[in-house]
């Protein structure tokens, strides 16, 4: 009898201790004679860091969440060794059961895994591994086809680019097929920039070969000898794995001189972005390859027709070229049944900010947003009131409760001014400001923008400087209007699409939260109790049960009152109004106020 | 640290003479001495044969370059959407207090450098911390003092 015990060891649960983890089951299970044979396998992100590291036991199908050193022996002796699970290191469900398997588990259960389909499963680092759940059989299968039948097929699929853009992956492989210009090359971007998005560090780091099959099928369609992949320097981990698994893949004769013993070839090398966003842009991303600033350049003639040192080249996104094995293997029609009519396949999102599950979540185009956050995500955090959900990074929207109901693809939200974009997705209850908001996607932007531009340069900097007086009590209500004319410049003048769709976060905030901007400016309250400037943090004497956990929250030392049942005071002359006693109190006794009167 | 011209030029042989591997040889600079040197850059001017000016275009333009010596120890801390909305602002500000610089700066001892980044793409984990390479996930501000204390030097306040 034989067992397989999984590890994850993506970077959160690497964080939480995992690799210690890993070393004591190996520990344990050597050398002794147990009548069990046991493998220990150190896998990529299960996608469910907030409750790593994450221990899965197979054929038993059993996953532990948190598991600590201290409790590998227990596991070995009781499940690994007696098949019998240890309750308390289950994942203990919305009605408080324990379950054993993921398949129980209310945020695994209404998953769907394409791109994401190995990870958690095999071991990055191992090439075997891939090939033993299937790796490689896509690209072998692709050298008996034409570059016009790969490029059919991927046609077929309704495949659209992941990384925000959504343009159709086939059209932009028969472009760069068609054109007789050679050299040709194909990129993976994997520059991830969006905050709130980690989609593609959890592939690379822990699927990288899925990726590396996407871009060889990719070489072959387009006849491309060479290839690059674009990672942040950030992401170490999916660096070091990527280039393990390009040398892998080499040695093994999959890639190389003769891609599976053909006569085909392909060069694959790993570039180390340099930290700037605006090289996940495919332009900026060229340029920044090929050894120079990372500035976008207009694009009148794509980058398809001329791209890296002006040739032909492909640029897909990790998310895109994870799915274009599965593609080839069942065939484009296949998966074109999954999805909606114009957004086919699955997408992975990252859940995060204040819901109670977070983590990374694939499901089929066309769910609701109510599904991701309430049935996935089990609801906001602390139950309090859902505000927005804030979709597609920087560029992207918010989205206000009523529309919970819309389903996510890449059409519908963008006619709503928000976007799917590459699927960060950040879920903000009554306490966060819309108004603030608003100014850190405008500040991240306007820190990001490359400078090439008038628009995006100057008029990010300008709508920087209104959003900050408006949250700093310095609104005017003429302010509303000169935002929505910086808006419409930006939108129309920009050279990138950086700049073009900079004004989102702005314009739906102005859209759903109006209101919030009036409060500010009218009244000089922040009704999030965010912005400082305009924020009093009052404790209800009605609510305060005196329990004093705010006062040992408090860094400034300045609430004052002891003994239980004695409601507490706050010194608003002192407190330099960080929040930390409303967050601390389990009463809701701490209320936000207005400055007015102070 | 002393500028070791073998080690320069270690770093640039270990690349073609080539443009395209300009930025890997800066980062390769910049992981090794903290920061990119003068006598780097030039070098490496003359290794490509291009203008010093193209590379100097490059080191103030991406983030992972600096001109200026970084401290030994790099605290990296999240400022993406979801640390932001899980109060990474207070934990800057109480980084701040604790080594008396502000964000963007290396303390006088050289011993940290104090860096807000956007989104290390561990979002579950928000707020994070990254100090060298070792992340920190769900930081509050009492946990603040016990990380920084492991770096500290012996000796060190």
């Amino acid at each position: 009898m034989s067992k397989t015990v999984l590890v994850c060891c993506g970077t959160g649960c690497l964080a939480n201790g995992s690799k210690k983890v890993a070393g004591a089951f190996r520990q344990l299970l050597a050398g002794t004679d147990h009548q069990v044979e046991c493998v220990v396998k150190e896998t990529g992100c299960n996608g469910f860091c907030e409750n790593g590291p994450l221990v899965q036991i197979l054929p038993d199908d059993i996953t532990y969440y948190k598991v600590q050193v201290q409790d590998v022996g227990e596991i070995v002796e009781k499940t690994i060794l007696a098949g019998a699970p240890v309750e308390r290191l289950l994942y203990k469900n919305d009605a408080g059961q324990r379950v054993r398997s993921q398949q129980e588990n209310p945020f695994y259960a209404p998953q769907m895994k394409v791109a994401l389909r190995n990870i958690g499963k095999i071991e990055p680092s191992s090439v075997e591994d891939y090939m033993a759940h299937g790796g490689y059989r896509a690209l072998k299968k692709a050298l008996t086809m034409t570059g016009e039948e790969i490029v059919r097929e991927l046609e077929a699929s309704g495949l659209r680019g992941r990384g925000g853009a959504g343009f159709p992956t086939g059209t932009k492989w028969r472009s760069a097929m068609e054109l007789e210009r050679f050299p040709k090359y194909v990129a993976c971007n994997g520059d991830e920039g969006d905050p709130g998005a980690f989609m593609d560090r959890s592939i690379l780091e822990g699927d990288p070969h899925s990726v590396l099959e996407g871009m060889a099928i990719c070489a072959l369609a387009i006849r491309a000898e060479e290839g690059f992949l674009y990672i942040r320097d950030e992401y170490g981990l999916a660096v070091h794995n990527v280039q393990e698994a390009i040398a892998q893949a080499e040695a093994r004769g999959i890639l190389g001189e003769h891609i599976l013993g053909s006569d085909r070839r392909l060069k694959l090398s790993v570039v180390r972005g340099g930290g700037a966003f605006v090289c996940g842009e495919s332009t900026a991303l060229m340029a920044s390859v090929e050894g120079r600033v990372g500035e976008p350049r207009a694009k009148y003639i794509r980058s398809v027709q001329r791209g890296l040192w002006d040739c032909p080249t492909v640029l897909n996104n990790v998310e895109t070229l994870a799915n274009v094995p599965v593609i080839l293997e069942h065939g484009g029609a296949e998966f074109a049944k999954l999805g909606t009519e114009r957004s086919k396949g699955t997408k992975v999102f990252a859940l995060v900010g204040k819901v109670k599950r977070t983590g990374l979540v694939e499901v089929p185009m066309g769910a609701t947003l109510r599904h991701l956050i309430y049935d996935i995500g089990g609801g906001v955090k602390g139950n309090r009131p859902f505000k927005a959900v804030q979709t597609g990074g920087p560029s992207g929207g918010c989205i206000p409760a009523d529309m919970l109901d819309l389903p996510v693809d890449f059409d519908t939200l963008k006619a709503r001014g928000a976007m799917m974009g590459s699927g960060g997705m950040i879920v903000m209850d009554d306490r966060s400001c819309m108004v603030e908001v608003a100014r850190y996607y405008i500040k991240f932007l306007s820190e990001e923008s490359c400078g090439k531009c008038t628009p995006c340069r100057e008029g990010l900097r300008h709508m920087l400087a209104i959003l900050t007086d408006i949250c700093e009590g310095r609104g005017q209500e003429s302010d509303l209007e000169l935002l929505e004319q910086l808006c419409d410049t930006l939108e129309d003048a920009s050279l990138c699409a950086l700049g073009k769709s900079a004004p989102n976060p702005v314009r739906t905030t102005l859209k759903y939260f109006r209101d919030e901007y009036e409060a500010h400016i009218k009244e000089h309250r922040c009704p999030a109790g965010v912005c400082t400037a305009l924020t009093r943090f009052v404790i209800n004497p009605d609510k305060c049960v005196g329990c004093g956990a705010c006062q040992r929250a408090c860094p400034a030392g300045v609430i004052s009152g002891s003994g239980k049942k004695v409601p507490r005071v706050i010194d608003n002359t002192r407190c330099i109004v960080c929040g930390s006693c409303r967050e601390a109190c389990r009463f809701d006794a701490v209320e936000a106020k207005g400055r007015a009167g102070l | 640290m002393q500028v070791d011209m073998q080690t320069i030029t270690d770093i640039l042989h270990n690349y073609p003479a080539q443009q395209r591997y300009s930025l890997a040889m800066l980062q390769d600079m910049q992981r090794h001495f903290n920061y990119i040197p003068r006598e780097g850059m030039e070098a490496l001017a003359e290794y490509l044969d291009c203008p010093l000016s193209s590379l100097y275009a490059m080191a103030t333009f991406y983030k992972a370059l600096s001109l200026k010596p970084k401290g030994r120890h790099i605290i990296k801390l999240c400022d993406g959407t979801a640390c932001h909305i899980r109060g990474s602002v207070n934990l800057v500000g109480g980084v701040e207090r604790l080594l008396g610089i502000q964000a963007g700066e290396t303390s006088a001892d050289g011993q940290f450098s104090l860096e807000l980044v956007n989104c290390l793409g561990s979002c579950a984990l928000a707020p994070v911390m990254v100090v060298d390479d070792t992340y920190y996930g769900k930081v509050t501000m009492e946990r603040l003092p016990e990380i920084l204390g492991q770096y500290r030097e012996e000796g060190q306040p």
